[in-house]
């Protein structure tokens, strides 16, 4: 009857495969397409870029509060990089990268910071649900989602994100328990960074790692430099691969840092330093995927002239698109539509008493 | 057509609906092997398997969230809380997620799923496994909120929430359960959501009640028609959202006097809203006061003392003889 040490399937592993730096470990770098590598670019640089002018139509009143992801744009681009189209993506609400890549037009994302209900519409044939705003209630979903895919037998996974402070939520332990319980084809992506709002990671938990709480639920875990494009998307292919082949779930912790405000209606200021954030500024996603890229020849100063050229007036275009779109839209009584498959009476009593009172405004 | 409880009622239902559309999905704590604590889905997990009938870990958030994302996906999950009081273990997904998916999506993903849970109080049950507490989610946008009163309607009700697009939380009488059986047909039958029914015509008064209400209402109708020679017309309301105000508030119009009966606390209670209702739409036909039985605003006293709580035929028929005092 010894006291002995109980072997456990999974350990955690922490992956990095281009530093801060730009150097690379050329024995883990994956084998991305080329073509790949600089659709990840641009749609990195789109997701920095379309921060910046997000910020600037905030700041001038032309937008709402809305979640910036500058930092992020690693940790998201190269999860969903690995996904094909008939995959699902369960987003929070900090993914506006990610959520580009799988086809949300930019002008939807400024229609719904603009408080319109259409922005958050999502096309008839997408697998991505639109963004979930109570910390960590849509990890559930992914699970429900990929019960669906194995009771179909159908190869599809599902991807979900949410933050640090999502992993102190009842629902993501529950979420991780049921997709063990079941073995569900979903891909955990946390965002760990850093901050929620105010509390820092280590006030979240005294867990060493984000991603062993995976093991507790008989999934494994891993942890990645989230600001290493290469190495997310290592990760995330190895998690969708297994999948894939029915073999369950897993969690990724991309150690990433919120550059910028929680929210725009956020200070940080009030409770972190410059100095810290200048520390992660050295560690920035996008310089080494750049020095990287032009080391390999998919890069130079032309052609990062040229994608820049090219976003900026992608990013125009749909912010005037977004705003003829807001002209356009259908009356307030459309806030009617979509309660219930078909309208129950009550409501078009509602619905007619705010067209009444509109109708009556407009004699005035 | 056999003679049935509202237990083997509802598992009739589950079973046809089960063996007509492979969407549909039973999960929940204990609904598998166990058949459920009050065993309406006993028999189920041998007849389909358990890819179909799920035994899930004991976590309500889970079990909600989970059947939200099968419904988003095309499934139509059945969900079983094994108590309506740990419900709200699960009400942050229920309201902020299952109620609002389609108007979030604007349409393109829709939540098509039974919340299925025992409510109701007169079982001996300890804390927690007695509550009334339908208000929280007929006031939710985006809910559908049926409670049937007996093996028949339940059977068809269940078979209308099941495939009805949108989310439905289904409310069982634990104290009807068993309390009687009722002839049920083997073939299908369905009974609109939204719809009440007039279940005892009358003259003098109309009581509208519902659930596990609906037998001390009958009961205190046919006292009132014995002792007193008033004739009373009960309304079944069957669904509580969408409200169907058409028959209570047509019945009054004709009786001039209401008595609204249910289980759940008074204050904001489903009472409130048919009041108001037949304030807007009746108004000028009311020749008395609305009376109200209730439950108090306190939490059911654990069972000793839960009959001074739930409403009975008595209080009911007090309650008439009041509103019937009232001169025109």
């Amino acid at each position: 009857m010894p006291r002995s040490k109980i072997d456990l399937p999974y350990h955690i592993d922490f992956l990095s495969i281009l530093d801060a730096e730009g150097n690379l470990d050329e024995s883990l770098e994956p084998d991305i397409p080329e073509e790949t590598l600089s659709r990840i670019y641009a749609a990195m640089l789109l997701g920095r870029r379309f921060d910046e002018r997000l910020l600037n139509l905030q700041r001038q009143g032309r937008i709402g509060t809305f979640p910036p992801i500058t930092g992020q744009e690693a940790s998201q681009v190269g999860a969903v990089a690995v996904l094909r189209d008939s995959d699902w993506m369960v987003p929070s609400f900090r993914e506006t990268a990610a959520e580009i890549w799988r086809g949300r037009t930019l002008e939807s994302v400024i229609v719904a910071n603009n408080g319109f209900n259409e922005g958050a519409q999502v096309p008839e044939d997408s697998h991505n649900l639109p963004v979930s705003i109570p910390v960590g209630s849509q990890m559930l979903h992914a699970v429900g989602i990929g019960f669906g895919i194995r009771y179909r037998k159908k190869d599809d996974v599902v991807m979900t994100f949410f933050g640090d402070g999502a992993t102190s939520q009842g629902d993501f332990h529950e979420a991780l328990n049921f997709a063990g319980v079941f073995q569900t084809p979903v891909i955990f992506v946390c965002q760990n960074n850093q901050w929620a709002i105010s509390l820092p990671r280590k006030k979240q938990t005294r867990s060493q790692t984000l991603a062993q709480k995976a093991l507790a639920y008989g999934l494994p875990g891993i942890q990645v430099d989230g600001n290493d494009v290469l190495a997310v998307y290592a990760a995330a292919a190895e998690a969708v691969e297994r999948a894939r082949k029915g073999e369950g779930s897993t969690l990724i912790e991309c150690v990433t840092y919120r550059m910028s405000v929680h929210t725009t209606a956020d200070d940080p200021k009030r409770y972190r330093t410059d100095e810290e954030v200048e520390d992660w500024r050295k560690r920035d996603p996008l310089t080494r995927l750049q020095k990287y890229l032009t080391r390999k020849k998919l890069l130079s100063d032309e052609k990062i002239a040229a994608t820049e050229t090219d976003i900026k007036e992608k990013i125009q275009a749909a912010v005037d698109r977004a705003e003829q779109q807001m002209k356009e839209f259908g009356a307030p009584s459309d806030m009617f539509k979509h309660a219930y498959a078909e309208m129950p009476p009550f409501l078009i009593e509602q619905k007619e008493f705010l067209e009444r009172e509109l109708a009556e405004k407009r004699e005035e | 057509m056999a003679k049935m409880t509202m237990v083997q009622a509802l598992n009739l239902a589950l079973k046809q609906e089960m063996e007509k559309d492979d969407r549909v999905i039973v999960l929940g704590e204990d609904v598998g092997q166990d058949g459920g604590v009050f065993r309406v889905t006993e028999g189920l997990v041998d007849q389909f398997g358990e890819q179909r009938v799920l035994d899930t870990p004991l976590a309500e958030a889970g079990i909600v969230g989970m059947s939200i994302g099968m419904a988003a996906f095309g499934l139509r999950p059945v969900c079983e809380i094994q108590f309506s009081g740990f419900s709200y273990q699960a009400f942050h997904q229920t309201e902020n997620h299952a109620a609002r998916l389609r108007w979030r999506s604007q349409g393109r993903f829709s939540v098509p799923m039974v919340l299925r849970m025992p409510y109701s109080g007169g079982v001996r049950a300890l804390e927690h496994h007695s509550e009334s507490r339908e208000v929280y989610y007929a006031h939710t946008p985006g809910l559908k909120m049926v409670i049937p009163s007996g093996p028949r309607n339940a059977r068809a009700l269940l078979v209308s929430a099941i495939r009805d697009p949108d989310p439905v939380v289904f409310y069982e009488s634990k104290a009807l359960y068993r309390a009687f059986r009722e002839e049920v047909p083997e073939e299908e039958e369905t009974f609109p959501i939204g719809k009440s029914q007039i279940v005892r015509e009358g003259s003098d008064i109309t009581l509208v009640s519902y659930g596990s209400m609906m037998r001390p209402t009958l009961e205190a109708a046919e006292i009132l028609k014995e002792k007193e020679t008033v004739d009373a017309e009960v309304v079944d309301l069957l669904t509580l959202s969408p409200l169907d105000d058409s028959l209570f508030t047509e019945s009054v119009r004709k009786t001039g006097r209401a008595v609204i009966i249910h289980e759940a606390p008074r204050s904001y209670g489903p009472g409130a809203e048919i009041v108001s209702k037949l304030v807007d739409k009746s108004f000028y036909y009311l020749e008395a006061p609305i009376g109200r039985v209730t439950g108090f605003d306190v939490v059911i006293p654990l069972f000793s003392r839960e009959s001074h709580y739930i409403p009975n035929a008595q209080r009911i028929v007090r309650a008439a003889r009041n509103v019937l005092k009232t001169a025109a």
